[in-house]
């Protein structure tokens, strides 16, 4: 049923867990279809066939005890099905595991690689890629309130707990770019929790991460190092870090290598310039109620600020 | 009978219910003005005969539930309370829990403390922190001392830590 699935679907499975949640999708939806189809059909039977009064002979109670039996027979099968789907990806494979946390925030999400060392690890937001082929497990836990960590082309849902650490583990069989969304109401901007999953063939994710671990970008022209400047010294540096420079606080998301990736505000709004001066300048506007205030920043400062921010490849 | 006068009652408490006024959430805050109120007397005790002019300010977040909220969100993420203690309860820093502030606790003294910095550790946050947030901090840091309404205030902290078996052991 791929015809109709967009970036984020469960009829489209990219990897193992999402295709046997299909299957059992699939397995579910014809064995309701034929039900279906049989009820309607012996009810309209029933209709043609006009019968004076009622019948109680030895073949309608056969009949009846068969549907019975039959119902519970295929019940009890569909319960066992959906059983061994669910314990078929219970167990987190032990050998070549990426291992990956998440911090779900209202309304964004923090994304760590924890497995190089400490000044080397990688955080990101809203954007998680993963190479193709490899188990990645999940570490999930809340900043503030539940959230639910949802990619359907990938796995099922699981939620994310404060003061908790749920793990989940899915991995990709093929290339490609999904989209996953924050899976239980959390506030205001639920529906604008966005994220990407991006699946890359291991040299390409390898490239990736080797960028994501150098320290931001320094300026190389007058305009960026002024934008720098901007940052350093106004608002922005009380609650964003770019790593190699002064700005270390952790209330918003790492703008380390912001220009890297796709999109800004949790899955909002795609990453362009005029998006991005929107944004800084009034988020309130764009998604009303997230923790980014708006910002008063001089037209002479905005530009130059845009063009260190878009730098930070 | 009863019954009637018992269905107008049922309705006459609905009709009250009407009365209730939402708390408006004001998430756009307007753009103001870079402030200070440094003309405001920190205590009483004034040199000489002459009483200051007493500066009228109004913190225009007094009473406001969200705002004080919003307040508490900030002071944490904005780690006032490594100095200041988690609740405002003083550590390094002095508690905030008092009514009688070193620099004085009226609205407009809690402002420039914030806004200006203060000797002995107090960074000034003011170029840091949008007008609004810091009238936010003001309003919750006047809570802890139960001097706003008691009204807006929550009876306990949105955040209670909780913890399991294991990490109690």
């Amino acid at each position: 049923m791929k015809w109709f699935a967009g970036a984020q679907s469960v009829l489209d499975p990219a990897g193992p867990q999402a295709g046997r949640i299909h299957g059992l999708f699939e397995v579910f939806l014809w064995v309701a279809i034929i039900v279906w189809v049989l009820t309607v059909g012996a009810m309209l039977i029933a209709f043609w066939k006009k019968h004076g009064g009622e019948r109680h002979d030895d073949t309608t109670k056969r009949v009846v005890t068969a549907c019975g039996v039959i119902t519970v027979a295929v019940l009890l099968a569909l319960l066992v099905a959906s059983a061994v789907t669910g314990s078929a990806f219970a167990t987190v494979p032990s050998n070549n595991v990426m291992n990956i946390e998440i911090r779900g925030h209202q309304w964004w999400w923090e994304v760590h690689y924890p497995d190089y060392i400490p000044h080397e690890r990688v955080t990101t937001a809203n954007e998680i890629h993963i190479p193709v082929g490899r188990p990645v497990r999940f570490k999930l836990t809340s900043d503030d309130v539940i959230h639910s960590f949802w990619a359907p082309n990938l796995s099922g849902k699981l939620d994310l707990f404060p003061n908790r650490v749920n793990e989940a583990w899915f991995e990709a069989d093929r290339p490609g770019m999904w989209r996953g969304q924050c899976a239980e109401f959390c506030g205001l901007q639920h529906a604008n929790m966005a994220f990407w999953v991006i699946a890359e063939p291991p040299d390409k994710f390898n490239e990736w991460i080797e960028n994501q671990r150098k320290p931001g970008v320094m300026p190389s022209t007058p305009d960026q190092a002024h934008g720098q400047e901007v940052f350093l010294n106004g608002p922005c540096v009380v609650c964003h870090t770019i790593r190699g420079t002064n700005a270390l606080a952790s209330v918003g998301p790492d703008l380390t290598h912001l220009a890297s990736r796709h999109t800004i505000a949790a899955g909002t709004l795609a990453l362009d310039r005029g998006n991005l001066a929107g944004w800084v300048t009034d988020a309130q506007r764009i998604k009303p109620g997230n923790r980014m205030p708006p910002v008063n920043v001089p037209s002479k400062d905005l530009e130059p600020l845009l063009a260190y921010l878009e730098s930070l490849k | 009978m009863k019954h009637v006068a018992a269905g107008l009652c049922v309705c006459a408490a609905l009709l009250l219910v009407t009365g209730c006024k939402r708390e408006q959430r004001q998430l756009r805050a307007e753009p103001a003005e870079r402030a200070t109120f440094a003309a405001a007397p920190e205590s009483p005790i004034v040199p000489g005969g002459k009483v200051p002019v007493k500066v009228e300010v109004r913190n225009p977040y007094e009473g406001d539930a969200y705002a004080i909220a919003e307040g508490e969100k900030l002071f944490s993420s904005y780690n006032c309370g490594t100095c200041h203690a988690a609740h405002g309860g003083g550590g390094m820093g002095p508690p905030l829990t008092s009514k009688n502030l070193t620099y004085g606790s009226e609205p407009e003294n809690i402002f420039d403390t914030i806004q200006k910095g203060r000797p002995k550790g107090m960074p000034a946050w003011g170029g840091r922190l949008p007008e609004y947030q810091i009238w936010q901090l003001v309003a919750y840091v006047r809570s802890l001392s139960g001097q706003e309404p008691m009204s807006a205030t929550p009876g306990r902290s949105d955040d209670i830590e909780y913890k399991t078996k294991a990490q109690l052991k």
